[in-house]
């Protein structure tokens, strides 16, 4: 044996040792090998593992610590140079690796821990957004049952209806177990049980609105736990043994028609609520959560404005009907006064002719009667007749004065006429009774006072002759002064009076008269009195006086048409009066012949030339006054055609003629007629210039007849008697102005 | 001027005066009066000429519808109407005065009321025919006296 100094393998003494050893290396070795492999494969599966070429190099490492081990096994024997050489190689390159894999693990480890805190964040982050997603999502459900309940709470106007709707659906939406709405009574003390949503029944609990809980509920918006226990969530009897549910309360305001200012929503002052009760089911672990509450409390709002547009409606509704009845019944009461009037108006038409013809048929047989042969005692009988009857018809004329002067339908029948004439007139009217009772009158007209002025003369003389009358009656003794002069506009105003404020103007003036007397007074206190209709002063004097109370009405009247004022002044009983009063008159700028009312006296070359060849068709069934018309109007220097019938009239009439005067005097239908001509004439020559002016003469004085006129387009009325002069007037206004009004 | 004429004047006027005076004419007639001149000498004449027949002619048909056995008022108020027309026209007071009463018993439907009328009528018509008769033979005595005839 060659000498060795090999190290003897100790076998037989480490021999487990060793073959442990072994083994373990071999394991090593087996495990060092698969991990990579098991690596790769891992890699290989998944795609996102950003650090591929780590592995690689722990794959290298671990390779190499495996060969390393592996080599290890044939170390333990003799062993030939080369797998020294092998296994130098080896764990050189182990050294470097795992050198390399040492210094790479130091930048690699903070990046592979970070990715572990990132994804900590997104999870983290995840949840947070679930959790929202859940929010939302319930928030959302929660508008839809909103948006549900609303559209079914406002789909009707029916108020019972919108509070049985929002209770069932309330109901249904939370799932409750019992809701209710408890509404104030009349009184505003108690509220009551109105609605529930199980109970078919409410019998009608009342709960006083005092309650601690009520007002705490009512003092806000939202809604509120209330506890089960309390008056107004006790339903249901109390029975067995059963957790019950909460309880929350809202208020819902009740608003009225007189809460929407302009400005604001309703102010919370005066407000009336009702009180709305949710219990959630009992037994159940549920609890109110915010969006519930949230829904309640929208819901509560909108039942409160779908309650006041019901509201609104009724009214609205009670009001339209209201006023249709007040409209029928304004209708009915329309057409009665309508009724009335024209009842009243017929009476005053037939009135108008038939009182006045009987009682001139009196007055005139009385008069003839007198002037027959008559004993004494009948002769004082006729007298009494006479006097009576004359009084009747001063009375009928008087009331029916009043009457068309109340209806307005009196015109003043305005002409130049001599102002002084009337005062001497009435002056000497009244002389013979004066100088009989032993009174003195004087006439004192101011010289600036126009002899001719413009107006009413008739009506005038009737004031004067009335204010003169009365001044002469009511006196026992002393003197009655008339004085006369233009009025000053200060001196126009009746202190007392404030109704018409006269204004001077050009072609007008205000005559004043004043009629002092020395009699027997009024009261002051009775002096409004006196202008009133058939009111008469209780004093001695004129209970034997007689006279009908209308006088006086009347005149105030006729002085009101006149655009003047009548008054009375008095000191007192026995004082004596003044009676005043002031009228409007026209101005007449020159004296006018033929304006002036001629007392018949003729000359001859009058208006002869007015209307040379005036082309004129006159039509009267009436052979004498048809022939006087046609004279009067061949006397004013026309060219007359006269014709008896409607027909020739119509046959005759042709665009030269300019007027046609139409006789409408007929009894019965014989005025239909007439009206026919004008109707027809009107129809026949349309152009205003062409067509032939129409013109009625009547008999009749009444404003039916001349409405009538009017109505078929006559263009004018003329009342008869026609005289020589009326004619000339009404031709020559013809001329002028196409129309002629003659005023009643 | 001469006496007699003047006489024959104031014997007119007296005489027209009263005539006014008791109502048997009224202003009416004096229109007409004017109405008459160098053109239209003989208006007042004719016109009363007419009134005169026409009148008569409404006298006796008034008599004969009155006559009936059964009284037909609407003629009789047509024939009144007219008898009052013409009597207003030319002035006849009195005639047309009765013609009013006669209307309203016509209204009536009273035949003893009517009748009763018809005869005042006749009565009063007899009167005026006679008045204006002597009134126009007045007048012709003075034209051929030489006079003129004077307004009023």
């Amino acid at each position: 044996m060659e000498a060795c100094n090999c190290i003897e393998p100790q076998w037989p003494a480490d021999e487990l040792l060793m073959k442990y050893q072994y083994i373990s290396d071999f394991f090593i070795a087996l495990a060092y090998f698969s991990i990579p492999l098991e690596l790769i494969y891992f890699v290989k599966k998944s795609a996102v593992f950003p650090y591929r070429w780590v592995l690689v190099q722990f794959g290298a490492f671990i390779v190499l610590c495996g060969a390393t081990h592996l080599i290890n096994l044939w170390t333990f024997n003799t062993h030939s140079r080369t797998v020294a050489i092998v296994m130098t190689t080896a764990k050189v390159l182990t050294a470097v690796v795992s050198c390399a894999t040492a210094l790479m693990l130091v930048h690699i480890i903070p990046d592979l821990l970070s990715v572990k805190t990132r994804e900590l964040f997104l999870k983290n982050k995840a949840a947070e957004l679930d959790r929202e997603m859940g929010l939302i999502r319930t928030q959302e459900e929660t508008g839809r049952h909103v948006r549900m309940l609303t559209h079914e709470i406002r789909s009707t106007l029916d108020r019972h209806t919108i509070l049985k709707t929002t209770l069932v659906e309330l109901g249904r939406t939370l799932a409750l177990e019992e809701c209710a709405l408890w509404m104030p009574t009349r009184t505003g003390l108690e509220l009551q049980l109105s609605y529930t949503l199980r109970h078919q029944n409410p019998v009608g609990f009342t709960v006083p609105i005092q309650l601690p809980v009520i007002n705490q509920v009512f003092s806000t918006n939202r809604a509120a736990k209330i506890s089960p226990n309390c008056p107004v969530a006790r339903l249901r009897p109390l029975a067995g043994k059963y957790m019950p549910g909460e309880v929350v309360a809202v208020r819902v305001p009740l608003l009225h028609l007189s809460n929407f200012q302009i400005n604001d929503w309703p102010e919370l002052s005066t407000k009336r609520y009702a009180l709305m009760v949710l219990m959630l089911p009992s037994d159940s672990a549920r609890q109110w959560h915010v969006h519930e509450l949230e829904l309640v409390e929208v819901v509560a709002d909108q039942v409160a404005v779908a309650l006041s547009h019901a509201a609104i409606l009724e009214e609205s509704m009670r009001a339209r009907d209201l006023l249709m009845e007040q409209n029928v019944a304004l209708d009915l009461a329309r057409r009665e006064a309508e009724t009335a009037i024209r009842a009243r108006n017929d009476f005053l038409a037939v009135m108008n002719h038939e009182m006045r013809t009987p009682m001139h048929a009196i007055i005139a047989l009385s008069s003839l009667l007198q002037e027959t042969e008559l004993t004494p005692e009948q002769r004082q009988m006729v007298e009494t007749i006479l006097k009576s009857s004359n009084l009747l018809a001063t009375l009928i004329n008087d009331v029916l004065d009043l009457s068309r002067l109340e209806d307005g339908s009196l015109q003043l029948d305005v002409r130049t006429f001599n102002l002084h004439a009337i005062f001497r007139e009435v002056f000497n009217l009244v002389k013979p009774i004066a100088s009989l009772k032993q009174l003195f009158i004087s006439l004192n007209l101011a010289p600036d006072l126009p002899e001719y002025a413009v107006g009413d003369e008739k009506r005038l003389m009737q004031i004067m002759l009335n204010v003169v009358g009365n001044a002469v009656k009511f006196s026992k003794e002393g003197s009655i002064s008339i004085t006369a002069f233009v009025a000053k506009p200060e001196s126009l105003r009746d202190p007392r009076a404030s109704e018409i404020f006269p204004v001077p103007c050009d072609n007008h003036f205000y005559m004043r008269v004043q009629v002092k007397d020395f009699g027997s007074g009024i009261n002051p206190q009775d002096i409004p009195k006196v202008f009133t209709k058939f009111a008469q002063s209780q004093s001695q004097a004129s209970r034997n006086s007689g006279g009908s109370g209308l006088g006086l009405a009347i005149c105030k009247r006729f002085v009101n048409l006149m655009e003047g004022n009548i008054w009375i002044e008095s000191d007192g009983l026995d004082k004596g009066c003044t009676a005043i009063f002031t009228v409007k008159l026209g101005v007449t700028e020159r004296l006018n012949e033929s304006k002036l009312p001629s007392v018949p006296k003729v000359t001859r070359n009058h208006g002869q030339t007015s209307f040379p060849g005036l082309k004129v068709l006159i039509m009267d069934d009436n052979g004498v006054s048809r022939m006087v018309n046609k004279g009067l109007l061949v006397h004013l220097g026309c060219d007359v055609t006269a014709v008896s019938s409607a027909d020739e009239c119509l046959r005759v009439v042709s665009q030269e003629h300019k007027v046609v005067f139409v006789d409408v005097s007929l009894p019965g239908n014989g005025a239909e007629d007439s009206y026919r001509v004008a109707v027809r004439i009107h129809e026949r020559f349309t152009k205003r210039h062409g067509r032939p002016l129409v013109v009625a003469i009547t008999g009749n004085t009444d404003r039916v007849s001349t409405e009538n006129c009017m109505r078929v387009g006559m263009d004018g009325v003329v009342l008869k008697p026609v005289s020589v002069d009326k004619m000339r007037r009404v031709l020559l206004e013809l001329s002028e102005h196409g129309v002629y009004c003659e005023a009643h | 001027m001469d006496s007699a004429v003047l006489q024959l004047q104031r014997q007119l006027s007296d005489y027209k005066s009263s005539l006014y005076n008791e109502g048997f004419l009224d202003d009416q007639f004096t229109q007409l009066q004017q109405l008459q001149d160098e053109s239209n000498p003989d208006f007042v004449v004719e016109v009363v000429s007419l009134f005169f027949e026409d009148s008569e002619r409404l006298l006796t048909e008034l008599t004969k519808t009155l006559d009936q056995q059964s009284v037909d008022f609407r003629k009789v108020d047509a024939y009144v109407h007219q008898l009052k027309g013409s009597s207003s026209s030319i002035g006849a007071q009195r005639v047309q005065r009765v013609c009013i009463y006669f209307r309203n018993y016509c209204d009536e439907q009273n035949v003893e009321g009517c009748l009763k009328c018809l005869q005042q009528v006749k009565n009063e018509y007899t009167l005026v025919k006679n008045k204006l008769e002597t009134l126009f033979k007045f007048e012709q005595q003075l034209l051929a006296a030489g006079g003129s005839i004077p307004m009023q």
